[in-house]
């Protein structure tokens, strides 16, 4: 089969203008309501398209850090926790309003930043990032319904760490909930994004947010680490790789810090002999190609039953033959730059290991551009689950395709990882789609569908992919704690330990064993 | 002349059987004033794995099972405990030195936890999920599964049988299946507890008791790649922070330390996990 007659996707080029773009040549960190410099090393933000300098970027020191976790403690002390929901709600609203007046200038800055395509970040990121804004705005006074019981209680201060593929959406995941259930925020964005969150600080200013209430610190891992450690910090919730995650899992053992984890997945995208099979293709592009594949929930293993394995396979790469990969700043672009040199190096390596391994590799033919980090869209036939490729997360635009006979096949091999973040089913059948949902050990479940978000609509995984969810109820109840119940010591030790400083939550600990030590003496 | 009595020899509960310790080791269990009351098997790793394999066989059943099925499961346990009260107000009075009024009023409080929480089984799951309101034709729905295999530190606090009690039952609600390490001064009840639910309707495996030494065995569980969830609700004089850390490897959900553990939906929700399934809605 042959796809070389693409003649048809020679558009002329339709970049979007970077002129409403007004940015600094260097920014500071956000502490208190201002910019101010940075204690650790300035480090530059690069288009991954081009490898060209965007701006200067301060980077936060361990003082630095200090600095902005006693701006959000004096914040939550003396103003927000002081608030009325209400209030807090309207400066949410205001704040959805500013993101959505912006949309086009955060949508360019976002796509310049990260190598994602315009469309993606127009159509996508920046709107949903705008809503979860309104979402929980909506939700400030009304946290009695937010299934932690009545009159429940902001933790304190939230220590936030956020991924590069979705630099704004994964800020508003995280922002949003945790000021409409009363708690104050440092938060740092990934080394390689940090300019949507900076223009994002500018939007706080106009919404005149009270000084503190967020605050937002740029700098590598090691700020991060700094945060996530901080003794003052009463919740921590970090979207990342499994493996950092589980640094923060041991690092937070014993704090009492609450904690949620959005981590790394491998997710199956099951495709039945019965499915709408445009639909399903659509949905596997989609799938693991969407934002270069660099998506947590990405439908990157394709199983497919094998009666249909042979014509999925030949429509697949007709279909891929058509992205078209390059500027993200066209409004034409498809797929985008991969995100940094550094990840481009990962899916290299692990491309050459699925080859290496006996998978077969096949890409379409596509120039890419010169400068930049570039990876064209591949898939990956003859591949068996112990294959690294259906094993390990890539984040890039690679798809490994395994076949099933069975549903009950299908189900032992999607659930045939220590992940368990997404899944997607593609069937006519609606009695086999919920038989099969029940069944598979994933946070998320799309059925003729892949890749769909909504603020109102929870997402999280299941075994190692983390735990907590962001969106919807759920997502709010992650930011609050039951009220003290009159009578119940566990509850009242519990909430004054957040409401406390970190002393207080070592204290706890050492109260608790001293209390344990106690027991045992007096037995 | 006296009746010679008849001591009963307290075993391990793993796959709902009463196994010896693999290793052979026992140790000695006092009563409140010091008086021997018997040789307890003292767990050792290879059962603690034993019991794990147990709890994950004993999973799908439990968890397949209809929530009205278990609802009536648990209430079940709350009919046969009623119907042993003395034994268990007598093995209270023993190893804790409680009065009579003590004991009795525990065991009171143990069966109608139990009474409570089964009636949650078929409850949980439409106060903890909902359909979301997506902007989009799309059908979405957000239910509350169970965590998996959880494994629990038993915890004294509120008499060896309460406690226990308090720990284990809000783990089966959502169809968890539990391994749990009995109390280690007090594990007699726990498992003269294993004898009332391997003749109530539990499935084998689906609680599975271990008595020995909480600071030997509950490393092997924290650590254990095939548990998903700790409970750390008894560990308080244990190195805890520590279990907390080894059972960040491989992402366990944990739950700290406790002073008590009144019944609660939050310990259910604890070790549930929240599935979001969106279905396309054509559009007419």
């Amino acid at each position: 089969m042959s796809f070389s007659s693409t003649s048809f996707l020679n558009y002329a080029p339709a970049p979007e203008s970077t002129a409403l773009l007004n940015l600094k040549p260097d920014y500071g960190l956000f502490i208190n309501g201002d910019f101010q410099p940075g204690n650790g090393t300035p480090f530059q933000t690069i288009s991954p398209a081009t490898e060209k300098q965007i701006a200067m970027i301060a980077s936060a020191n361990e003082a630095d850090v200090d600095t902005a976790v006693a701006a959000a403690r004096r914040a939550y002390d003396r103003t927000w926790s002081r608030m009325s929901g209400s209030d807090r709600g309207k400066y949410l609203f205001r704040i959805a309003r500013l993101m959505q007046e912006r949309a086009r200038e955060l949508a360019v800055a976002e796509s310049l930043d990260n190598g994602k395509p315009i469309t993606e970040s127009r159509d996508v990121d920046i709107p949903l990032a705008a809503a979860w804004f309104f979402y929980y705005a909506g939700w400030a006074d009304k946290l009695d319904y937010a299934g932690v019981g009545p009159n429940p209680a902001a933790l304190g201060v939230a220590a936030q760490v956020i991924p590069w593929n979705f630099p704004l959406l994964m800020l508003a995941w995280k922002i949003a909930p945790a000021l409409a259930a009363g708690n104050t925020v440092v938060l740092k964005p990934a080394e390689t994004t940090p300019l949507t969150a900076l223009l994002f600080a500018e939007i706080l200013q106009q919404a005149d947010l009270p000084a503190g209430v967020v605050n937002i610190i740029t700098g590598a891992g090691s700020t991060g680490q700094a945060l996530v450690n901080h003794p003052d910090v009463n919740k921590v919730a970090f979207t990342g790789s499994t493996a950092v995650g589980r640094m923060i899992a041991r690092s937070v053992a014993g704090t009492g810090k609450k904690l949620t984890l959005e981590l790394g997945g491998k997710g199956a995208n099951i495709v039945f002999d019965d499915a709408p099979i445009d639909q399903a293709i659509e949905g596997i592009i989609s799938g693991v190609f969407f934002n270069q594949g660099h998506v947590c929930c990405a439908g990157s293993r394709l199983l497919v039953q094998e009666s249909i394995h042979d014509e999925v396979i030949d429509r697949l790469k007709a279909r891929m033959s058509t992205l078209r990969v390059g500027d993200p700043l066209d409004k034409n672009t498809d797929v985008g730059a991969i995100n940094s040199a550094e990840q481009l190096q990962r899916i290299r390596e692990l491309s050459d290991i699925g080859e290496q391994e006996g998978a077969e590799r096949w890409s379409p033919d596509c120039a890419l551009p010169q400068n930049g980090f570039w990876f064209a869209p591949t898939i990956f036939t003859n591949v068996s689950t112990s294959h690294r490729i259906a094993r390990d997360e890539v984040f890039g635009p690679v798809l490994s395709v395994l076949t099933f006979r069975t549903p009950a096949e299908a189900i032992a091999k999607a659930n045939n990882t220590p992940y368990g973040l997404s899944a997607g089913i593609w069937s006519d059948k609606g009695s086999r789609i919920l038989a099969v949902a029940d069944k598979l050990r994933a946070g998320v479940i799309w059925a003729n569908t892949f890749n769909k978000f909504d603020p109102a609509s929870p997402f999280g995984g299941y075994k190692e992919s983390g735990y907590g969810r962001e969106g919807g109820r759920h997502g709010l109840a992650a930011y609050l704690a039951p009220a003290a119940r009159p009578g119940s010591r566990a509850r009242t030790a519990a909430i004054s330990a957040k409401a406390g400083s970190a002393k207080a939550s070592t204290e706890k600990v050492s109260t608790e064993k001293a209390a344990a030590a106690r027991k045992k003496a007096t037995k | 002349m006296t009746r010679l009595t008849v001591p009963k020899t307290y075993k391990l509960y793993i796959g709902g059987k009463f196994p010896r310790s693999e290793s052979g080791r026992v140790y000695a269990v006092s009563s409140a004033g010091g008086d021997f009351l018997a040789n307890a098997a003292k767990g050792s790793r290879k059962d603690a794995r034993d019991a794990v394999v147990a709890a994950r066989a004993a999973l799908k059943g439990w968890s397949g099972a209809t929530a009205y099925n278990r609802g009536q499961v648990l209430y079940r346990i709350a009919e046969l405990l009623e119907g042993r009260r003395a034994q268990f107000i007598d093995e209270i009075m023993q190893a804790e030195g409680a009065s009579a009024a003590a004991a009795s009023a525990q065991v009171d409080d143990a069966i109608d936890a139990w009474v409570w929480y089964a009636g949650w089984a078929d409850k949980y799951v439409q106060v903890a999920g909902n359909a979301n309101p997506v902007s989009g034709p799309y059908f979405n729905l957000s239910v509350p599964e169970p965590t998996g295999v959880v494994a629990i530190v038993a915890p004294q606090a509120g008499g060896s049988l309460l406690g226990f009690v308090s720990a284990v039952a809000p783990a089966l609600v959502a169809g968890n299946t539990v391994v749990v390490i009995a109390h280690e001064t007090a594990p007699l009840t726990a498992i003269s507890l294993g004898e009332v639910l391997a003749t109530s309707d539990v499935p084998g495996g689906v609680v599975n008791i271990l008595t020995g030494s909480p600071a030997e065995i509950a490393p092997w569980l924290a650590s254990h790649a095939d548990v998903n969830a700790l409970d750390l609700l008894g560990a308080g004089a244990l190195d805890w922070v520590n279990l907390q850390i080894a059972a960040a490897d491989t992402l366990k959900r944990v739950l700290p330390p406790e002073p008590d553990a009144a019944p609660s939906l939050a310990r259910i929700l604890a070790f549930t996990e929240t599935k979001t399934v969106w279905h396309t809605k054509s559009l007419l």
